[in-house]
């Protein structure tokens, strides 16, 4: 790790000034991503500014009904939060299905949106990596990259974004709420994360000095047919292969309202608006999943070792949506697939 | 400002309660809490495994919580109480997970046996895990690497009260 020096930012107004006094400096809350990165290098940060005492830590329902959830909640907090249980159980199974106990005790809201790909090639600082060191290039591209990406990829990046609780964020509609040199905006989740093109160095369209405030969930949570599905190569405490968040509105058999996000194929939760659309209106069987699939997977392309990948995600899809429509969502604790 | 960033970074004085005695510590900001705990109060019951965050053996309990001490600067935890293995036993009698860990021989070579036994309590505090699927799920951030994980996971249901 290299020397930095630190501070403590005393309110949210103090730690935008700390971040526009020195260009090098980063925030850090929970830390489990940017201490790893920083012990292998990857991260140099001068300066680290510590917001982690900021009162951003309320779970709090607005007038119009939405959950408005403070940037520095812990992971493990929110999950098991009386609300998020019972309005968005979608987004707290997705929550559980990710890292450890530990690290969800540690790992903030804002964070998990930080988090940085877990590429193998973007840790190794002896290869090359666009991400890392633009202009660089890509190692994963002929490299070993059975986990990398077969949505939006490009030229530069095949990298993927690990976060679990981002793919249920982006399926509910979630709100990111941020604060900066020019004041505070809100954008939308599925905006917040970007695709690779010629910048995959730039994972966000946080813009430099902003802070993430604050998380907002719309009023509707699916809490009664969703389910989060994670494939991945063992049955805990491991980044996903593939995992798909999906919440469906029936009446009767027929579907009303469809969201899927598709984790562990891009370098953002994927949706398909069109997958959606076409989900409305029709019979929750799984010609019409299959069908919302084969949408959601258009243009997929794959490298050498991920191929398997594009299968994995049809059926995945298929599955998700099926327990979601039997209201069976899948156990994170239990492993059987229903 | 620009000259800050080229000041040599300064040893910060920080307070930690650790197993009930208090500590005052002048630390660089890049020292982990694993680091404060086993090279400057010589607390060496906490292991350093992975250093990533990856396999557990460094667990502790930051104000009850368990956490994984390598991914945590002792400089944020200002203030902090902590726990470790050498502050579970109270008055002469073992923690019931460290009793549960003998009486169900849960360990082999005993390198991860600190972290199991800190994230078990954890666990234990969290009243989040009701059966075996759920305690195995809940313990996944321990790995074992002799694979006691039969083991572990009776002694922690002893522990929890279950036959």
């Amino acid at each position: 790790m290299n020397n930095f020096q630190y501070a403590r930012a005393t309110d949210v107004a103090d730690a935008i000034r700390l971040l526009a006094a020195d260009l090098g400096a980063k925030l850090i809350a929970g830390g489990t991503n940017l201490i790893d990165l920083m012990k292998e290098n990857v991260e140099r940060p001068s300066r680290l500014i510590d917001i982690s005492r900021l009162p951003l830590r309320n779970v709090e329902e607005t007038a119009d009904g939405s959950l408005r959830i403070g940037a520095l909640v812990p992971n493990s907090d929110l999950a098991y939060h009386p609300l998020i249980e019972q309005r968005y159980p979608l987004l707290a199974s997705a929550i559980l299905a990710g890292a450890s106990a530990q690290l969800r005790n540690m790992a903030s809201v804002g964070g998990n949106l930080m988090q940085r790909t877990r590429c193998p090639y973007f840790y190794d600082t002896a290869t090359p990596c666009n991400k890392r060191n633009p202009g660089s290039g890509c190692s994963a591209m002929d490299g070993l990259n059975r986990n990398h990406a077969i949505l939006g990829t490009s030229a530069a990046c095949i990298a993927t974004n690990p976060s679990d609780m981002s793919v249920a964020l982006a399926a509910l509609g979630a709100l990111v709420h941020i604060a900066g040199p020019s004041g505070e905006r809100t954008i939308a989740l599925t905006d917040f994360h970007r695709l690779p093109g010629n910048t995959p160095h730039v994972d966000t369209n946080l813009g430099t000095g902003e802070i993430i405030t604050a998380i907002e969930l719309p009023p509707h949570g699916f809490a009664q047919n969703y389910s989060y599905l994670k494939i991945r190569d063992r049955m805990s405490y491991a980044f996903a292969l593939v995992s798909v968040a999906a919440a469906l509105e029936l009446e009767g058999n027929a579907i009303s309202g469809a969201r899927v996000a598709v984790g562990g194929v891009a370098h953002k939760p994927w949706r398909s608006l069109e997958a959606e659309t076409a989900l409305r209106g029709q019979a929750a069987t799984p010609d019409h999943f299959s069908h919302a699939a084969d949408l959601l997977l258009q243009g997929a392309t794959s490298r050498s070792h991920n191929g398997f990948k594009v299968e994995l995600a049809r059926r995945a899809i298929v599955r998700t949506l099926a327990q979601a429509a039997n209201a069976t969502p899948q156990s994170q604790a239990h492993k059987k697939i229903a | 400002m620009s000259d800050l960033t080229h000041q040599i970074p300064e040893r910060i004085p920080i307070h930690l309660v650790v197993n009930g005695v208090n500590h005052t510590l002048d630390l660089v900001p890049w020292t982990t809490l694993l680091d404060a705990l086993r090279d400057h109060l010589a607390l060496s019951g906490t292991k350093k495994g992975c250093d990533h965050g990856q396999c557990g053996a460094c667990t502790v309990l930051v104000n009850g919580r368990r956490v994984n001490s390598c991914l945590t600067l002792a400089v944020m935890k200002d203030g902090a109480e902590i726990t470790t293995v050498e502050g579970l036993a109270k008055d002469g009698a073992l923690h019931p997970v460290q009793q549960a860990f003998i009486d169900h021989d849960a360990f082999q070579c005993g390198y991860c046996t600190p972290g199991q036994i800190c994230s078990a309590a954890g666990l234990l505090a969290e009243g989040r895990a009701r059966d075996a699927d759920e305690i195995r799920e809940l313990m996944s951030g321990n790995l074992c690497r002799c694979g006691a994980y039969p083991n572990i996971v009776a002694a922690i249901q002893q522990a929890m009260g279950q036959p």
